[in-house]
């Protein structure tokens, strides 16, 4: 099939769909950095013209830019040690034969398919409400008194919200992982005087690793950008302001365009960073 | 030491009873061979014995101890693997070392017990090298050496040349036979093939359906097979079995030849036939040929490399009427 013509044939068919994915990647990143460049207040008197770097050196040095980083930070790591620890301890218990398998995966999977904004209402009007959630029920049961969640522990709660959606892609991927771990290695380090805990640690965490890279990397490109969870519920209060959510607030709420275009940009180049560095440990883990 | 006895020892998955209560006794360091065709519960046999299954009855002593519900890893076996079960992500060195480390033993001496496994298998020039990188042997021998330095009371091996190319398994069967002449300790085999049992065995055991047809020395299963069955799975090429009239004539339901006690002759005998295939393996040439009485049946001889036969040639065939062997309708050999 791979003769000349059929593949320059083939690249003919594929042209259509490259063009296409190629102009919706590039079209809103040349206006992101067109913009950035330039003083761009929609409301507040429209396009005033190029001002070269100034957007950029604005946006750093804002006080809400540092914060905003550390919320970051905070937020992608504590779903990533939640998800990636809570989702190696459910692959383990889903892998066991068990009645009724097939339906309890697909239960597990299913907050994966709830959308973001849908999980996080549900979350704070239904779990997190200080009088009418589930939480302050099981508080008042105890004879606690209620916790407010969203402003008395914001970031943890929206940790929590998120964490609940990408459990399910943890647990998913690393369950594939443990099914295709040989069972006669386990077999072979049981003979060999291995307990649980050392088959654990010697023969299954080693197995997964790759599977953990991945679950990192792809979780942190989507967990940084993060914003439909923050948006309902405390709408970037109590310090839950992240990086996404400053460059919403500057375009849409300060109506600055470019401010928040410069802000784009820095996003883009940290994601980017993030990416490569990832990507690395990853192409380092297939070598092995 | 390591003297191993099941005494009714008996298997069940759910309401299927793969091996029914079965005695057998391994004496020190006797070498083992479990032999049937697949699916004859050798292999669920020998992990009844290493622990990773559980008995669903009967006992099962090591050395003269109850060794029933004891954990494998105490019951001082070592497993060799049909897939290897090497730890992908460790070196060999490490690989080796695993079953020490998890004992505790210090590093000196798990130093001279890597150092000596090494050596006896020629595995030094690669001890920091891992699995992947190895070949086929390579790994078959870095398992044998994660079993040898735990120093067992048995080896229990579970079709370890499976995955070698015929080559090579001819020589790790020649390694694994020297090595038990070593070490002079129990060896328990499981194979599906006969050669490997025939070579290798002081003791051959044939199941069948979890049933075990005849233990003895492979001479013994080779000259006097208990039965049909065994006497159809030991040798190569298989036992010419025949029935009706040619069986009726010596008092039995089966009669069966083995292809090297037929005299063949171009001109007289007992069976005339015509040659069908015919192999040539240079020192000896395998004929099969359909007898004129029943030309859709194929009798196998084995002659020597010098004789010539073509296809479509006819010859006479004369059984030596001294290795005949003799089944009643039950398959049980007639004394």
């Amino acid at each position: 099939m791979a003769t000349q013509h059929s593949r320059s044939a083939a690249r003919i068919m594929m042209a259509p769909a490259v063009f296409l994915l190629l102009v919706w990647m590039l079209v809103p990143l040349c206006m992101t950095l067109w913009f950035s460049v330039r003083d761009f207040r929609p409301l507040r008197g429209g396009d005033l013209g190029f001002v070269g770097l100034e957007n950029f050196g604005r946006f750093v040095s804002s006080s809400a830019f540092w914060p905003a980083v550390a919320t970051t930070l905070v937020i992608v790591g504590g779903v990533l040690l939640i998800s990636i620890v809570l989702g190696v301890m459910l692959a383990i218990l889903l892998d066991q034969p068990m009645w009724g398998q097939g339906v309890v995966r697909i239960l597990v999977i299913a907050p994966f398919f709830v959308m973001p904004t849908v999980s996080a209402l549900v979350w704070k009007n239904m779990f997190m409400d200080p009088v009418n959630g589930v939480f302050s029920y099981i508080w008042q049961f105890f004879g606690a008194d209620p916790v407010v969640w969203l402003s008395e522990m914001p970031v943890f709660s929206i940790i929590m919200i998120v964490s609940w959606q990408w459990l399910p892609f943890a647990t998913l991927i690393l369950l594939t992982a443990i099914q295709s771990l040989d069972s006669e290695q386990l077999e072979a380090a049981e003979m060999d005087g291995a307990g649980p805990l050392s088959r654990f640690g010697f023969i299954t965490l080693p197995h997964l690793s790759r599977a953990i890279t991945i679950v990192i990397l792809i979780q942190t490109i989507f967990l940084l950008a993060v914003f439909a969870e923050i948006f309902v519920t405390t709408g970037g209060a109590f310090g839950t302001r992240t990086l996404t959510y400053l460059i919403y607030q500057r375009v849409l709420e300060s109506q600055n365009v470019g401010l928040g275009s410069a802000g784009g940009v820095y996003a883009i180049i940290l994601a980017n960073i993030v990416a490569i560095f990832l990507m690395r440990i990853v192409g380092k883990n297939l070598d092995k | 030491m390591g003297r191993i006895t099941l005494d009714k020892v008996r298997k069940a998955f759910g309401d299927v009873e793969v091996i029914p209560p079965l005695d057998l006794t391994i004496d020190d360091g006797e070498f083992v061979v479990f032999v049937g065709p697949s699916g004859c519960g050798k292999s669920t046999l020998l992990r009844l014995i290493a622990g990773l299954e559980d008995v669903s009855g009967g006992q099962i002593r090591i050395d003269g101890n109850d060794a029933t519900m004891v954990p494998p890893a105490k019951r001082g076996l070592a497993m060799v693997f049909q897939s290897y079960a090497l730890y992908p992500h460790m070196s060999v060195r490490k690989n080796i070392a695993f079953p020490m480390r998890m004992a505790g033993i210090d590093q000196a001496e798990q130093d001279r017990r890597i150092e000596s496994a090494a050596k006896a298998l020629n595995l030094t020039d690669y001890l920091d090298r891992r699995p992947g990188q190895l070949s086929g042997g390579q790994r078959q021998r870095v398992a044998i050496g994660r079993a040898i330095v735990r120093e067992p009371a048995a080896f229990l091996f579970d079709e370890p040349l499976s995955n070698l190319d015929a080559a090579l398994r001819h020589g790790m069967r020649l390694e694994i036979s020297e090595l038990h002449k070593r070490l002079d300790t129990t060896m328990i085999y499981v194979t599906h093939d006969q050669v490997e049992a025939m070579t290798m065995a002081d003791k051959i055991v044939v199941l069948q359906a979890g049933v075990i047809e005849q233990v003895g020395s492979p001479l013994e299963l080779y000259r006097k097979p208990r039965n049909a069955f065994v006497a159809g799975f030991i040798g190569s090429p298989t036992m010419n079995m025949l029935t009706g009239e040619d069986a009726a004539k010596r008092g039995a339901d089966t009669i069966g030849i083995r292809p090297e006690h037929v005299t063949i002759s171009t001109t007289d005998g007992t069976w005339k036939g015509t040659v069908g295939v015919a192999e040539h393996l240079g020192s000896d040439t395998f004929l099969h040929i359909h007898p004129d009485s029943d030309p859709s049946k194929t009798m196998t001889v084995r002659v020597d490399g010098e004789f010539t036969a073509h296809h479509g040639d006819t010859v006479w065939l004369t059984p030596q009427e001294e290795h005949i062997h003799k089944f009643d309708a039950q398959g049980l050999r007639i004394k």
